[in-house]
């Protein structure tokens, strides 16, 4: 993905006549990547050239997990002490390598990239940091974002994983980042006296000389497009083949298959993965229910709309079917494909021994949702039984599911599958979807664009306990302002935006603030009074 | 011990006359150090002169065997008071810390020295912990010679330099009584350079020669009257002396051309920069040869008038490089010229900024300004006319995207699930007034957790509290000190206090065994055994003997419940007076570095070891983020799956995680959600361990394949 090519940076590499240059080398890391590293080798490979380097640093506590910066100087050594400069100034860097993308985009912030000059090797990976990590939906910066001004800036930029390159090879980013920049070309070293920096190094040589080779050739060949880390295609296009079972569970599965193909083309594989986790959820017979909603929407639809409404009926109303319950999660828990990917995960094979502890911590609303729905509404109804059962029940447990006894029990608790229906839970919740769907789909007619955004509002419900009414709270909230809005035109915008700031924090504040707006100019009677 | 080893590193402090060093700035100060012959040194850690006292940890045999006595000072106050041992006897002492955390509270001692003044020499090295990387509140440390009257140094930063500056600064504080500050900043702390390096010398007069014949001189004693006689000393005989000697040794520096229409003065640590600068604008070339007249101040207190006089003649205008404030360099410069009826405009905080480090494109854009103001002549016309500037992108969809990244708690941190639980207990009991102190701990002021309103400085957190003690209040406070502040200063002037002023609000200690933020030193807490300081006193001892009665201690703060728990009776309870609870585990960085090894040992040896990490079952993972909520922790990240019917990324955690236990006890003790499970991988097994693990495997393997016949399997998405 080198936007401008590497026989263009070697031609613009300093010149071994070109004495008096001097080279300057910034990298930007996240504390704990091993920027360290990189600066000695760099410094060393000058050094086994001919040049006279000078290495400085930000070590300290400002570098704990955050943000880091080391930079090298270098210059042919004519016998002379050259005067470095001590940090990096805008406009003023050869190279930028950064160990993580964002911080590639810090530095086009700083300016310490710019197009006169700067080759930029970055890693195209992500780390998250902390802000991006705790919104309730995705905080997550745009990698696409920064990589397009990054290559505007830059003179040359090299961008690839170069931290999945360096763990493939066993070894850490530092390697595949030397290499990246040996490949570049950008300084006028052999690849043979990196090589042999990173020997004379003396630690994890293999390892490293492969993370560094196949950065160097990746690097050269520049053959891969600059996207960040592309999304898979959807997969499961073959549909029977996905599946495994009985010839009679088979025969049914392929019934509501063909089902979904008298849909329209644009829903197809919305509501093909819908299917599938509905079914994995529940049964064939949840299948067809989940079907026949699905084909009450459709009937609603049109192509106007690029229909729209189908495929996000297909997204949400699957996952409203498939709720969070006990049951779920011990059957998740107790899978073949589950033991296998821990293991894969964990990275040993099927024969070493591994213990494997889950966290669970049910509370009587759980174990009320798994009781039969008159039994459970039952002692629902009873405040005073509730607290006492609860305060027996409502503890941490660490189940093992390695050991016979922990795995037996989550595998007894997985089949009540088969009388789910009559369980208080799937009482609650679906009278819940019902009313939910039902609103979108009577929305529809008059307000094509408001009905599909009331089927994306089911997003906000998710997760465990606490958590999970926290979402239904945010979700009768941003639905609550539905009459404020209707007959508007752009009453689906504002859901829309509702919705999005209902993701922004945990507590609601962003949601608070929209919804006020929403009453200030929904209202403007009372809001004068 | 320390983070970082320099166990190999300080076997450079050996070589001989004649030998080439290389190496970073910290090593060459102490090598200097050796060189000079000095006779004791001490000192407390922080960035960026942590590592010199790790350097001197690691060096205790080099030490030894000069005979040179080394200690790991209890605080900057204790270091500098150690300087009295300069005081009598002709002996040289060093010690070291950051600046200005570190002369604040050294300043007592520091008075008191500089007062009676000294007859070995005695060297200060602070580190200006200013600027890029900085932690702390952004001040200078010339104030603080200024008000004392030490000498202060502030050498280029190359290692020839600084290493002649270490020799200079002990024969300058000989020659003249003083004590003698030397300021480095983080970059020349860790510049990687060479010199040529001296034999150590052994002290002339070691500190047992010393004990072996005491001397006492009353005049040198800070009391009246000798303390009214000190102050004319200072001003009639060693500040003469002083400037006396910084000329004759040269120690200020001329670069550039004898003459010409503009100078540069400039701070000796400014050096590099504004070279940078003129070699930008073509004023120098790549090996500092300038067309510009420069005045190098590798002493910046006392000021020499005339050399500075002298530098103005026949110029029409200068410029004074001073970073921070405020100005006093150019206070003190504009004076002389004013007093000296100079013609010569000073030019300084009105071309660069006043507050703020002096960055490349600031020295770029305010000596261009300067030169182009008062002798555009010397300028290429390239430089005079610039064609068009170069381009940048539009930096918006930077600004949108690019993440904040200040630093945090790292992977696997003990104190993390402290802040899960004070958050838990919080959302329980409602918000309280929370004080924070200096160290690692201090982090929780960040998101997630956004604990703590105050940080006083070191081991005063609970101090920083002591006002919200009111009978009227249903609330109590809560502080927090490190061990390390505890140590510095917080037993008496937080936990003493506390006592004796009957506070009623809630403390916590956070014990993880070392001084972690400045690179993980010993203190008296530790659990290690350390060669040479006794460690393994228990904090609580010390609570209890200084009369707290309500002590708990955690001995594992992963326990979020048992630590909720705590927290909350510590703010319920009806008992009076400090509620201490000291919450101790291993800083994790250290225990990883020690432990590593070992296991890795173990498991090639054929022991048997488990080693646990944690991991999260995307499909139950609904991507509400709560538990990142209640972590910040590196390894447990975000991914998104492959899955169109998912709008949220799940959370996941990668390969650096260090099986701490956070995770699953946050999401028990907060009621989270089931996706975590910890899997602890047992090396080595025994025979009987296998066997069970074949039989048990089988049974389950049965039960799965049992239920699979009865539904459709699905490839895993």
């Amino acid at each position: 993905m080198n936007e401008k090519t590497i026989a263009a940076a070697k031609a613009d590499a300093p010149k071994a006549d070109d004495a008096g240059r001097i080279i300057s080398v910034a990298i930007l890391a996240v504390g704990g990547q091993g920027g360290g590293v990189l600066t000695d080798w760099i410094v060393s490979v000058a050094e086994a050239n001919g040049y006279r380097a000078q290495s400085t640093s930000v070590a300290g506590v400002a570098q704990r997990t955050g943000a880091t910066i080391y930079y090298v100087e270098m210059c042919k050594d004519t016998g002379r002490q050259p005067v470095f400069s001590l940090s990096p100034a805008q406009g003023d860097v050869d190279v930028l390598i950064a160990a993580e993308l964002m911080e590639a985009g810090r530095s086009v912030m700083r300016g310490f990239v710019t197009p006169d000059r700067t080759t930029l090797i970055t890693s195209s990976h992500r780390i998250a940091a902390v802000s991006e990590k705790i919104a309730p939906g995705d905080g997550r910066g745009s990698s696409d974002a920064v990589l397009d001004t990054a290559r505007k800036a830059a003179k040359t930029l090299i961008a690839f994983d170069m931290e999945r390159m360096a763990v493939a090879a066993g070894s850490v980013i530092s390697s595949s980042l030397f290499g990246a920049l040996a490949g570049s070309g950008v300084l006028p070293f052999s690849r043979e006296s990196y090589e042999e920096t990173i020997r004379a190094s003396g630690r994890g040589v293999a390892a490293s000389l492969r993370a560094f080779g196949a950065a160097y050739d990746r690097t050269v060949a520049g053959a891969e497009p600059a996207t960040a880390e592309a999304e898979p295609d959807v997969r499961g296009t073959d549909e029977v083949a996905g599946a495994q079972g009985s010839p009679a569970l088979l025969f049914g599965w392929q019934e509501l298959v063909s089902r979904t193909r008298a849909l329209p083309r644009p829903a197809h594989d919305m509501a093909l993965a819908g299917l599938r986790k509905v079914v994995d959820y529940q049964d064939l017979a949840y299948g067809a229910e989940y079907l026949a909603g699905l084909e009450r929407a459709v009937a609603l639809d049109d192509e106007g709309h690029d229909h729209a409404l189908s495929i996000t009926a297909a997204k949400y109303l699957a996952n409203a079917l498939c709720y969070d319950d006990i049951v779920r999660v011990a059957d998740l828990k107790t899978r073949a494909s589950r033991s296998a990917r821990v293991r894969r995960e964990v990275g040993v094979d099927g024969e070493t021994v591994l213990r494997v502890t889950e966290y669970f911590h049910p509370r009587i609303e759980e174990v009320c949702g798994t009781l039969p729905a008159g039994l459970g509404a039952f002692i629902e109804a009873r405040p005073g039984l509730s607290r006492w059962l609860d305060a027996r029940l409502n503890k941490g447990r660490r189940i093992r599911t390695d050991g016979l006894f922990g795995f037996t029990l989550l595998w007894g608790l997985a089949g009540l599958k088969r009388w789910r229906r009559r369980l208080l839970r799937h009482r609650v919740e679906s009278a819940h979807v019902g009313t939910w769907y039902d609103l979108a789909l009577e929305t529809a007619p008059a307000d094509y664009a408001l009905a599909v955004e009331i089927l994306a509002c089911r997003r906000l419900i998710k997760g465990y306990s606490d958590t999970h009414a926290r979402g239904l709270s945010k979700y009768d909230r941003v639905i609550g302002a539905l009459p404020m809005l209707e007959g508007r035109q752009d009453a689906a915008d504002w859901l829309r935006r509702l919705r999005e700031a209902a993701l922004k924090d945990e507590k609601g504040t962003a949601l608070d603030g929209a919804l006020q707006t929403v009453a200030s100019f929904a209202m403007p009677e009372s809001g004068a009074a | 011990m320390a983070e970082r080893s320099f166990a190999r590193e300080v076997e450079k402090l050996r070589l001989s006359d004649g030998e080439e060093f290389h190496g970073e700035g910290i090593l060459a100060m102490t090598k200097a150090l050796l060189e000079c012959g000095v006779g004791y040194v001490g000192g407390y850690q922080g960035a960026p002169i942590s590592h010199l006292m790790d350097v001197l940890a690691d060096a205790q045999d080099i030490l030894g065997e000069l005979g040179v006595h080394f200690e790991a000072s209890a605080s900057e106050a204790t270091a500098t008071a150690m300087l009295a041992a300069s005081v009598h006897y002709p002996i040289r002492g060093a010690v070291t810390y950051k600046s200005t955390v570190g002369t604040n509270v050294a300043s007592d001692a520091l008075a008191n020295l500089a007062s009676g003044g000294v007859t070995g020499g005695a060297l200060i090295i602070v580190g200006e912990d200013y600027g890029e990387g900085s932690s702390i509140m952004q001040e200078r440390s010339h104030a603080f010679a200024m008000k004392s009257q030490v000498w202060l140094l502030d050498p280029r930063p190359n290692l020839p330099t600084i290493v002649k500056t270490v020799e200079d600064a002990f024969e300058l504080s000989e020659a003249s009584n003083t004590p003698v500050m030397m300021e480095v900043r983080i970059r020349c702390c860790h510049v990687h350079g060479s010199f040529t390096t001296k034999a150590n010398k052994r002290p002339p007069v070691t500190v047992a020669d010393a004990l072996e014949n005491p001397r006492r001189d009353t005049a040198r004693i800070v009391l009246p009257p000798a303390s009214f006689l000190h102050e004319h000393e200072k001003i009639n005989t060693r500040w003469p002396a002083a400037v006396r000697f910084i000329k004759e040794r040269g120690i200020n520096e001329f670069f550039g051309p004898e003459t010409g229409r503009i100078g540069i003065v400039m701070q000796g640590g400014m050096y590099n920069g504004v070279i940078r600068a003129l070699q930008r604008s073509g004023l120098a070339d790549t090996y500092g040869e300038t067309k510009v007249p420069l005045y190098v101040l590798n002493a910046v207190y006392p000021l020499i008038d005339d050399q500075f006089l002298d530098f103005c003649r026949g110029k029409d205008a200068v410029i004074v490089v001073e970073e921070g404030q405020p100005n006093h360099i150019e206070q003190a410069f504009g004076d002389m010229l004013y007093k000296a009826s100079g013609t010569t405009k000073l030019c300084g905080k009105n071309y660069l900024p006043m507050a703020g480090e002096y960055t490349g494109q600031v020295m770029l854009d305010s000596l261009g300004a300067f030169v182009r103001d008062h002798d555009p002549g010397i300028l290429d016309a390239r430089v005079r006319a610039p064609n068009r500037p170069v381009e940048l992108p539009d930096m918006t969809p930077l600004a949108d995207n690019v993440p904040g990244r200040p630093p945090g708690f790292c992977t696997g941190c003990p104190e993390r699930p402290i802040f899960a639980a004070t958050k838990l207990v919080e959302q329980e009991l409602g918000a309280h007034h929370i004080a924070s102190d200096i160290g690692c701990h201090l982090f929780s002021i960040m998101p997630p957790f956004e604990l703590g309103g105050t940080t006083m400085g070191y081991g005063l957190g609970p101090a920083s509290a002591s006002a919200f003690n009111s009978p009227d209040a249903k609330r109590r406070s809560i502080s927090f000190v490190g061990d390390g502040g505890f140590w510095h200063n917080g037993l008496t002037s937080s936990i003493g206090n506390a006592v004796f002023n009957r506070n009623d609000g809630v403390i916590v200690i956070v014990d993880n065994f070392y001084s972690a933020a400045t690179g993980g030193q010993d203190i008296l807490s530790s659990r290690a055994n350390n060669k040479s300081k006794s460690t393994r006193h228990p904090i609580t001892a010390a609570v209890k003997g200084m009369g707290v009665k309500w002590v708990r201690h955690i001995e594992r703060t992963y326990d979020v419940g048992l630590m909720h728990e705590t927290l909350r009776e510590a703010l319920t309870t009806d008992e009076t007076g400090p509620k201490v609870i000291v919450a101790s585990s291993e800083c994790m960085l250290n225990r990883q570095r020690r432990e590593k090894p070992q296991l890795a040992a173990a498991v090639k040896e054929g022991r048997r070891v488990v080693k646990p990490r944690f991991g999260v079952d995307e499909d139950v993972c609904t991507g509400d983020h709560a538990c990142m909520r209640l972590s910040g922790c590196p390894s447990l990240s975000v991914k998104t799956l492959d899955d169109p019917l998912r709008d949220d990324p799940v959370a996941a955690i990668d390969h650096t995680c260090v099986g701490c236990g956070n995770c699953g006890e946050v999401a028990d003790a907060a009621v989270l959600c089931p996706s975590f499970y910890q899997a602890e991988t047992v090396f080595n097994p025994s025979g009987f361990e296998r066997f069970a693990n074949r039989l048990r495997q089988r049974v389950i393997g049965w039960l799965q394949a049992r239920r699979d016949r009865s539904r459709l399997v699905f490839e895993e998405i």
